[in-house]
């Protein structure tokens, strides 16, 4: 899988004890568990940890695993070994935006490399690093559907699609002005399918 | 144009609403179903139809269907693969998007044929805007007794519900599907048992994809017999084609199965030709794991017959000169594309996505990237041109799930017609350097 570091977070009980879903959460959770059938909560992980990643700063802590095992009556490694397997979590901090670029097939026949390397330049840093304001994350990402309006990247919800470096630019500075954590469970998104 | 069976009203105004759908015959299949059809009456067209599933296998629908056991108190399940993450396919996305509903039809009549009471549809976690679609098609499916209790005044109730994957493409394989259904790693089981016996939780369940499912509805209204019609010999209906590449309308494409390839690469009614007046030189035609074929072999059979759109006459002649209609992600690359880095791109996808159960795979496809990107940076032998054929040759049939001869295949074929090129990078390691500037849309400049 993925070239994810995990297994390198410290554990810290005193953050552990502070975490907790907001009632909104909550409820959705709860929705989500009611799709299963009794005793089959287990089902709703990677769907509640989705929910925990927008809810907790955009990635997975320790404590945040061991807590979504706590609220689905799991055992902590259960959690951890899939959010270590799906490459959508991540195990650790990452900037508010991140801006995922497909670089397979029939994006990078269509230029997906100078994207990369356009945002790379815009944004002084590289695949897999984050700005130093914590703004932006840039990763490369494995086909995601959008072929037929390739170049892409996925920035939480939102497919930008049929890139150009003018849509690039524009993009960033609507996520920089905006300046809050984009999560895959936002309700409003973008696309232009 | 052909006849359109399943996208043909996707750009009428709001047909993602359940009250524009049903002013358009909508949810028709449902009612007649449940109406004036048994479950096997139901099964029974489904399988005069030749309905062959469209996620890539191309298995026979109705034959699928008649596996599924039926123990006395045992629920059984239709689980919809939403999973769509074969590179070069994304008509599931479209359909999902455009027409959520004609999905949440195809469930509800293609369980009342199985008597699955719940079902799921599990979406790949990256279209999370579309499980938003399809979950807001649910509500209105229930609020209009579509879904829930007693369907229509009828003695058949059945819930659907929505579920999101976390990124990776082997949950696309459908035991892996399940596991990751039930909270776990996407690793396939080992079968049998089949998910006809044993399934989500054990039970008997049913995996089909997103299009299978909405095909179903059209059968159910013409008929299985009249479905038949259309299409060549095995290959019956009509298809979701994901065109892509360099070609002057990418998109998605109803075709009837058995058009000419070449009609559909050059018609203004499909691909309308390779842009900027280039010449083709490949395609793959039914996603990244299929055989890539010349211009010559894609066009016209060894035979020198037309090759056609249907599952038969893309595989004639094996993979010696053929290749397979897959999921329908037809991906076309122009004279200047460089047949080595884009399998680079397909041998770092599949490295990627190696669910690392079983080591062909898990090391295999790891040394086939390496060895590409070692050919690509000039630093190539004719041996590891050698050994890229040998590593490839010893996945084969010998992995858990398909996984492994979806990641051996595009090598192995890339090998079979195009190894010329890469012997000129090996020898001539100056010409590769043009490569790597190719890329690009016309309005990019070098960045």
């Amino acid at each position: 899988m993925g070239a994810q570091v995990h297994g390198t977070q410290s554990f810290d009980k005193a953050k552990r004890a502070e975490i907790k879903f907001s009632e909104e959460a909550m409820k959705t959770v709860q929705t989500i568990i009611s799709k299963y059938p009794e005793g089959k909560q287990k089902s709703a992980l990677l769907p509640v940890l989705h929910v925990a990643q927008a809810e907790f700063g955009g990635w997975l802590s320790p404590e945040v695993m061991d807590y979504v095992a706590e609220v689905l009556r799991i055992k902590p490694i259960e959690v951890f070994e899939v959010a270590s397997f799906y490459t959508m979590y991540n195990l650790k901090p990452v900037g508010k935006c991140t801006l995922e670029v497909c670089q397979t097939s029939s994006c990078w026949l269509n230029g997906a490399e100078d994207i990369v390397r356009y945002i790379e330049k815009k944004l002084n840093i590289k695949v897999g690093e984050t700005t130093k304001d914590g703004m932006f994350t840039l990763k490369v990402a494995e086909c995601l559907g959008s072929c037929g309006t390739a170049p892409m990247l996925q920035c939480g919800a939102s497919f930008h699609e049929n890139l150009t470096f003018e849509k690039v630019d524009a993009l960033i500075e609507k996520y920089k002005n905006e300046g809050r954590l984009r999560s895959y469970t936002d309700k409003d998104y973008h696309n232009t399918l | 144009m052909g006849k359109k069976l399943l996208i043909h009203n996707d750009h009428v105004p709001n047909i993602h609403t359940l009250d524009v759908y049903r002013a358009h015959g909508g949810y028709a299949s449902v009612e007649k179903a449940l109406k004036t059809m048994t479950p096997d009456q139901v099964t029974d067209e489904v399988k005069k139809s030749g309905l062959r599933g469209r996620g890539g296998a191309g298995f026979p629908t109705g034959l699928k269907w008649s596996f599924l056991a039926k123990p006395e108190g045992v629920p059984r399940y239709l689980v919809c693969n939403a999973d769509e993450s074969e590179p070069g396919t994304f008509k599931d996305r479209y359909l999902m998007e455009k027409i959520p509903h004609a999905l949440i039809e195809g469930m509800i009549t293609s369980s009342y044929a199985l008597g699955a009471k719940q079902s799921y549809i599990y979406i790949r976690g990256e279209y999370f805007y579309v499980a938003r679609i399809v979950e807001k098609a649910i509500e209105e499916a229930y609020a209009a007794g579509l879904l829930g209790k007693n369907i229509l005044g009828s003695d058949f109730s059945h819930d659907c519900s929505v579920q999101v994957g976390g990124g990776a493409y082997i949950c696309g394989e459908e035991t892996a599907l399940l596991e990751s259904l039930e909270g776990k790693r996407g690793n396939p089981r080992i079968k049998p048992p089949f998910p006809a016996v044993a399934g989500l939780w054990g039970c008997p369940t049913v995996v089909n994809n997103v299009e299978t499912i909405a095909a179903v509805c059209p059968i159910v209204m013409m008929g299985g017999e009249e479905y038949a019609k259309i299409g060549i010999g095995r290959s019956t209906g009509t298809k979701l084609i994901s065109a892509s590449g360099h070609i002057n309308k990418p998109g998605v494409y109803e075709i009837e199965l058995g058009i000419p390839v070449e009609e559909f690469i050059y018609s203004d009614a499909y691909c309308g030709g390779i842009r900027n007046g280039k010449k083709m030189k490949a395609v793959v035609a039914g996603g990244s794991s299929v055989p890539i074929l010349p211009t010559e072999l894609i066009l016209k059979t060894a035979k020198g017959e037309p090759r056609l759109m249907t599952y038969e006459s893309l595989s004639d002649g094996g993979f010696a000169t053929g290749t397979m209609l897959g999921s329908g992600g037809f991906i076309v690359m122009d004279e200047d594309t460089s047949i080595v880095k884009n399998l680079f791109t397909f041998s770092r996808f599949y490295h990627h996505e190696s669910c690392g159960q079983c080591s062909p795979c898990r090391e295999g496809t790891g040394w086939m990237e390496k060895i590409i990107k070692k050919i690509l940076d000039g630093k190539g032998t004719e041996a590891d041109v050698e050994l890229l054929w040998d590593i490839q040759s010893k996945i084969e049939g010998k992995t858990i799930c398909p996984l492994g001869e979806a990641a051996a295949w595009p090598v192995a074929a890339a090998l079979r017609h195009f190894k010329h090129e890469f012997i000129d990078y090996v020898k001539n390691p100056k010409n590769i350097k043009d490569v790597k500037h190719y890329f690009r849309l016309n309005n990019l400049q070098e960045a």
